[in-house]
């Protein structure tokens, strides 16, 4: 069953200078139970899309198309049914080992609010279920009382995920999980994360830059460029046999673990992504794209179908599907 | 997929409840030490004060006598009765006693003692910069939080735009200009509040009295809070600013709270810490009284007897207030700290 359909969302933030388009016609589809990953550089408009999701986005951004969660739109729901929508539907995990967690406040006490926002709890029966939510990621329950500097950065994401389980949710977006812990922390977190969705079945948007941490996480990966999805497909293949250049270039980055070859020479992408406001014409990609042809900087690109369940808008992938 | 997702599994046991609860460093521990730390800065002030009034040029004794003829004899007699013909170290000594022994001297002015005539003055700058400051504070603090939480908008320009106008007229013109308006009367408007001293000359009884001592507080009052109220709008927005762009301030928007639930549970409590260190800062100066507002309305304060003091000059009354200014500076700062200790727990563990 489908829980999570975007239909051609485009997100836009007016600013003095013009108009930025940030997310330009993305469609995806998450089911029930699944976990689906969107990676792609800063700036290609992933977290943009994880914040339009709920409506988290400024004032200043335009949002068009359609979001359906659970079937209903959220971009026409009244202010009152999003609030309720929020954290007992979707819940986020922010980068908690920054600043995902308010400084004065004990973690017990934020864990427990949206319980009580939700009216999901009373105060006693909150406490029991912080306790409870605290031991499922792994932290003793006296650390309710902690505040988060006192907690390690590790900790404090266990916290994030504990706060976001809180309503028992049926989608957890969490964007860029992982980003700003040590390798052995984050391989740990990762974990959890795996577990924990599967064991409450819970399907699971994930964003990162990381390839290598989505493909380990997620059955389906997208991968953005300029506020577009280029690729798509099973994240296996994705990762080991991108058809897109510059999912190839991002799987590339990261150097393969027992492979020295790949850690002496890590491969990356030159030039940096396109300033928004002045797209380049054709494929948005092809000022960077290592096999560009002449015809990229005019053709109008898509998704192409680029094998069983996978696409991808490169004219290399067109051509090869097309002849066979 | 990559090799340490795999290997690290074990880790997550060994990750979990293995570590030690602290022990948490009390508060009354820490408040001591500060106390401390006051302490020793009132003693620096007490020793600096002696030297620095000291080192000041012209000699009391022939401020006193005001140009009049007086003989030599009579200049060393004045000199024997006021101490000052005793060498430094033992004038330091007995300043030392005597200041702590709370004994401030006698004013060359009123011939008083200096203690007695700060206890008379200090009511009515208590009584007039208190309020003040708390009209202050609770002006800036609101608009501060409305003008950052709607940051760009116009009740946002239109309020820091105003506190910052206020803020950089002179006091002294200000008060003035106030008191011609609304004391004096222009034309033929007449003026309607009083704008001298703290009551009338017949001042009734009772409940009355207080009334004619609130009239005679709403000018000075006015322009103090005018001129001050702008630095804690700024302080407020500012520091609300910084807390709105936090993730947590987005985290607790996706939790389903309400706008102002959002504001009042999480943004402004973090955007009013550096407020209260400002405003305990502030509550040390109140005591040092408001020079300017009280020597344009003639308000018998502490500030107006600072004035008065230089103006003359009485050294041992200057004296007297300095120190006082400025250990109730100190007790504000500890206090401050203290306060600050209590409502942020990232100092506590610190």
């Amino acid at each position: 069953m489908t829980l999570l359909e975007l239909d051609d969302l485009s997100v836009t933030y007016r600013i003095a200078a013009g108009e930025v388009p940030a997310v330009r016609g993305v469609s995806l589809t998450l089911d029930s139970g699944a976990a689906l990953g969107v990676a792609g550089e800063s700036g290609s408009g992933k977290s943009t899309l994880a914040m339009a999701l709920l409506r988290l986005l400024p004032r200043d951004a335009r949002v068009g198309g359609r979001i359906l969660l659970g079937g209903e739109d959220v971009l026409t729901m009244k202010w009152g049914r999003m609030r309720a929508v929020r954290w007992a539907e979707a819940s986020i995990v922010f980068q908690g080992a920054q600043h995902g967690l308010n400084p004065v406040r004990r973690v017990g006490d934020q864990i427990a609010e949206p319980l009580l926002v939700h009216g999901q709890a009373r105060p006693e029966a909150a406490r029991k279920r912080v306790s409870e939510l605290l031991e499922q990621v792994g932290l003793p329950t006296w650390r309710a009382r902690s505040y988060p500097h006192e907690l390690s950065g590790g900790q404090r994401q266990r916290v994030m995920i504990a706060m976001a389980l809180a309503c028992s949710p049926r989608l957890i977006i969490a964007d860029e999980p992982t980003t700003a812990l040590d390798v052995m922390v984050q391989a740990q977190v990762l974990t959890l994360i795996k577990e924990l969705v599967a064991e409450h079945d819970i399907s699971l948007l994930m964003i990162s830059h990381d390839l290598s941490v989505l493909a380990d996480v997620c059955d389906q990966l997208a991968v953005m460029y300029a506020g577009r999805v280029v690729e798509h497909g099973p994240s296996g293949e994705v990762f080991h046999d991108a058809r897109h250049p510059y999912s190839r270039a991002l799987a590339a980055a990261f150097p393969t673990v027992g492979d020295p070859a790949s850690r002496m020479a890590p491969k990356g992408l030159g030039g940096d992504p396109p300033d928004p406001m002045r797209l380049p014409g054709g494929c948005a990609f092809h000022p960077r794209c290592p096999v560009a042809l002449e015809e990229c900087a005019s053709l109008d690109v898509a998704l192409w179908l680029a094998g069983p369940g996978r696409t991808a808008a490169c004219v290399h992938v067109r051509e090869k599907e097309g002849a066979s | 997929m990559t090799a340490p997702l795999e290997a690290a599994e074990p880790a997550v046991q060994a990750a979990g409840p293995g570590d030690e609860r602290p022990v948490r460093r009390g508060t009354l521990q820490y408040a001591l030490s500060k106390v401390g730390g006051a302490l020793f800065s009132i003693a620096m002030v007490i020793v600096a004060t002696f030297f620095v009034f000291r080192l000041l040029p012209g000699d009391p004794v022939r401020n006193l006598a005001q140009g009049r003829n007086m003989t030599p004899a009579q200049l060393d007699l004045e000199r024997h009765r006021l101490g000052l013909d005793k060498p430094l170290i033992n004038q330091f000594f007995d300043f030392v006693g005597n200041t702590l022994r709370l004994d401030l001297g006698t004013s060359y002015e009123y011939k008083r003692p200096v203690l007695d005539l700060i206890g008379e003055r200090i009511g009515p700058t208590l009584l007039l910069a208190g309020t003040g400051l708390v009209i202050a504070v609770s002006l800036g603090v609101w608009q501060g939080t409305r003008a950052g939480w709607r940051h760009g908008g116009r009740f946002d320009r239109f309020s820091t735009g105003t506190s910052l106008v206020l803020w950089s007229v002179p006091t002294f013109w200000l008060g003035l200009l106030l008191m011609m308006v609304f004391g004096v009367g222009i034309g033929p408007i007449p003026g309607v509040l009083p704008f001298r001293g703290i009551e009338s000359v017949d001042a009734p009884d009772g409940f009355a009295y207080l009334l004619d001592v609130a009239s005679h507080m709403v000018l000075p009052c006015l322009t103090m809070v005018a001129v001050i109220y702008a630095q804690y709008l700024l302080v407020m927005r500012s520091s609300l600013l910084e807390e709105v762009s936090q993730d947590y301030v987005t985290v607790a928007r996706a939790k389903g709270l309400r706008d102002d639930e959002v504001r009042r549970r999480h943004a402004v409590p973090n955007a009013l810490l550096p407020t209260v260190t400002l405003v305990f800062m502030r509550i040390g100066f109140v005591v040092g009284g408001a020079v300017t507002v009280e020597t344009i309305y003639t308000w018998p304060g502490l500030g107006q007897l600072f004035y008065e003091a230089i103006v003359v000059p009485d050294f041992t009354l200057m004296q007297g207030t300095f120190m006082l200014i400025t250990v109730a500076v100190i007790i504000m700062n500890t206090l401050a700290d203290v306060v600050y200790h209590l409502l942020d727990p990232r100092v506590r563990s610190a």
